[in-house]
């Protein structure tokens, strides 16, 4: 075979070679998640039980608790790691991640709210995740048409108006925790700290659909997100409508986060460090990156998780303090070790 | 191939161009020269739908270019800008983004065809052997070699260059600009290219646009508007023209202050 058709098929076979592996990691990940935990299983039981269903205590921890639980951490850490290199693709910007433009800020401001005046004792616990979404979504809002100059959207000017608003709606939180009981204080900062506990199964199914969705839709973009790597007037130069396309991956990538947010809470650090991870393995082009943030973001939050509940069990420790603490550290090392351009 | 009739355009009250009307025949090889802030870029940035036509308009073949989407245009009109691309992509990667404009969205991967028009402009502007470095890694010149290679992928029938040369030397200078004149001359490719030097505008180009406070001020072959009378009044500076002996072509040479001085 010619040498031309070797190299391009040696991309090609990566491309495919690599999301595999995630895929197993992911499975792996799985696995670990469903038998590690107060009661402990056997990996190769695992099918049986599933199998006979019933209502042995086993099958219902499985069922009620790890199964659900493990869903929704690949729903959240591939939802906000796809986000993340979606926002990285449109800003051109290695520092963005799903957070930078307040739409953490503002969930957590929603939820802030209906704690300090109690509406979720006396309406329901669905309001947290109601407020939080309905906080984020006035985020975007504002950020979004803020952004607007004669009807066009000023990139540059978003990533500014979102740090803002993040700052703004930040000092509003700190308000509202300076004069409310301790109490209250307790649950908003428990609430931001993010976790998987979620007891909701339409949340749970809800938020992996939309994840999902936002990687189906976000592969119909992929023409534009790879010819905005050459800057958004070159993409345009080949033939993109980069205006449409910008407005509609930033909406898709804000929902996406809004929807993580509003069920998990703050989970920080998948959105950023996955993204570029993967990116120094495989490289920058969408087509491979999209998918292998998306398992990646999934495989890193479930392995979190697992640790986050099994180091000082039976207590549980803050999913962002390991997901800040063990990425942070694995980023850390291997941005240090390899000279590659992060672009 | 390109006509242009009363164009006028610009950033809203602050700058604009106005009555600008020329073409370019297909298969020439037009040069848009003036000094700085005259509007030569905004007239670039007009022709390529970056800024709005606010009167007249631009005919590509015969069809109005307001019609075509950004995708048929991009099928017919190719720009290689003076930016230099530093993006962490391989060259054959940069290039083949010349085959997005023909890609419809569920078209993920390039298929042959794609390859092998990748694999002829690579040959055609000399750097198939650097194919599988980084944008990053390569020279000033080869960076502006692959932007042209991305463009002809392509397959344009109109060719735009914003000032192609500028952050390069001389070797490099001519060595893209007699690969565009080749690719002009050999593959009839009409080309419209921005260009400051105007040694090099006289060389190359068979017209030139002279522009001037945002309007045409004189259009026509090389030695009729390189004439020292009209570059003293446009640019505001003593010069001499002659013309080279080789080339037939016009050269325009500068006189600095001390020799003025003395002359006085």
């Amino acid at each position: 075979m010619e040498e031309k058709y070797k190299y391009i098929r040696k991309k090609y076979l990566t491309w495919g070679i690599f999301p595999l592996l995630l895929i197993f990691l992911l499975f792996v990940a799985f696995s670990l998640s469903l038998t590690i935990g107060e009661i402990d299983i056997s990996v190769f039981e695992l099918p049986e039980i599933i199998g006979k269903k019933g209502d042995s205590v086993i099958y219902s921890i499985l069922n009620k608790i790890r199964i659900p639980r493990t869903i929704l951490g690949l729903a959240v850490g591939g939802g906000l790691s796809l986000s993340g290199v979606i926002l990285q693709g449109i800003y051109r910007n290695p520092l963005v991640e799903p957070y930078t433009l307040g739409i953490s800020g503002g969930a957590a401001l929603g939820v802030a709210l209906v704690i300090v005046f109690g509406l979720n004792h006396m309406i329901g616990n669905f309001m947290l995740p109601l407020a939080g979404f309905i906080g984020s979504l006035i985020a975007i809002i504002l950020v979004y048409s803020l952004s607007l100059r004669n009807g066009k959207i000023q990139i540059q000017n978003m990533l500014l108006i979102g740090v803002m608003i993040s700052f703004i709606v930040s000092s509003a939180m700190m308000f509202l925790m300076s004069i409310t009981t301790a109490e209250n204080l307790h649950g908003i900062v428990f609430w931001t700290m993010g976790s998987l506990d979620e007891p909701d199964m339409t949340l749970i199914y809800g938020t992996f659909w939309a994840s999902v969705a936002g990687l189906l839709i976000s592969y119909l973009f992929v023409k534009p997100l790879n010819a905005m790597r050459l800057g958004e007037t070159k993409a345009r130069h080949l033939g993109i409508n980069t205006e449409a396309s910008i407005r509609i991956l930033f909406v898709i990538a804000s929902l996406l986060t809004g929807i993580c947010v509003a069920v998990a809470g703050v989970i920080g650090f998948v959105g950023l460090i996955i993204p570029h991870l993967i990116r120094l393995t495989v490289g920058s082009d969408f087509r491979v990156l999209l998918i292998s943030s998306f398992l990646g973001g999934g495989a890193f939050l479930i392995f979190s998780d697992l640790l986050a509940r099994t180091v000082i069990a039976p207590n549980e420790l803050p999913i962002g303090v390991i997901t800040g603490i063990i990425g942070g550290t694995i980023f850390v090392i291997v941005l240090s070790r390899t000279r590659m351009k992060l672009n | 191939m390109l006509q242009i009739e009363k164009l006028k355009c610009g950033y809203g009250k602050k700058f604009h161009i106005s009555d600008i009307s020329f073409r370019v025949n297909k298969g020439g090889f037009t040069g848009i020269i003036g000094p700085n802030g005259s509007g030569k870029t905004t007239l670039f940035r007009g022709i390529t739908g970056e800024l709005e036509t606010e009167k007249g308009r631009i005919l590509l073949d015969g069809k109005d270019a307001k019609i075509l989407s950004q995708k048929e245009r991009a099928q017919s009109m190719a720009i290689v800008t003076q930016e230099i691309e530093n993006a962490n992509i391989t060259v054959e990667d940069y290039v083949l983004m010349g085959r997005m404009p023909y890609r419809s969205t569920f078209q993920f991967f390039e298929n042959k065809k794609d390859f092998s028009i990748a694999n002829k402009y690579l040959k055609l502007t000399d750097i198939y052997k650097l194919k599988h470095k980084f944008m990053y890694q390569l020279s000033g010149g080869e960076k502006q070699l692959a932007a042209i290679a991305r463009a002809l992928t392509q397959e344009p029938k109109l060719l735009l260059l914003d000032e192609p040369t500028s952050h390069l030397d001389i070797t490099h200078q001519v060595q893209v600009l007699n690969l565009i004149q080749r690719l002009n001359t050999e593959l009839g490719l009409t080309v419209l290219m921005i260009i400051h030097d105007l040694n090099l505008a006289g060389e190359y180009c068979d017209h030139l646009v002279l522009m001037n406070d945002g309007k045409i001020h004189l259009s026509g072959r090389p030695e009729e508007v390189l004439n020292y009378q009209t570059i003293e009044e446009v640019y505001n500076t003593v010069v001499i023209t002659k013309t080279n002996p080789l080339s037939k072509k016009p050269v325009v040479f500068l006189v600095s202050g001390n020799v003025l001085n003395q002359k006085k």
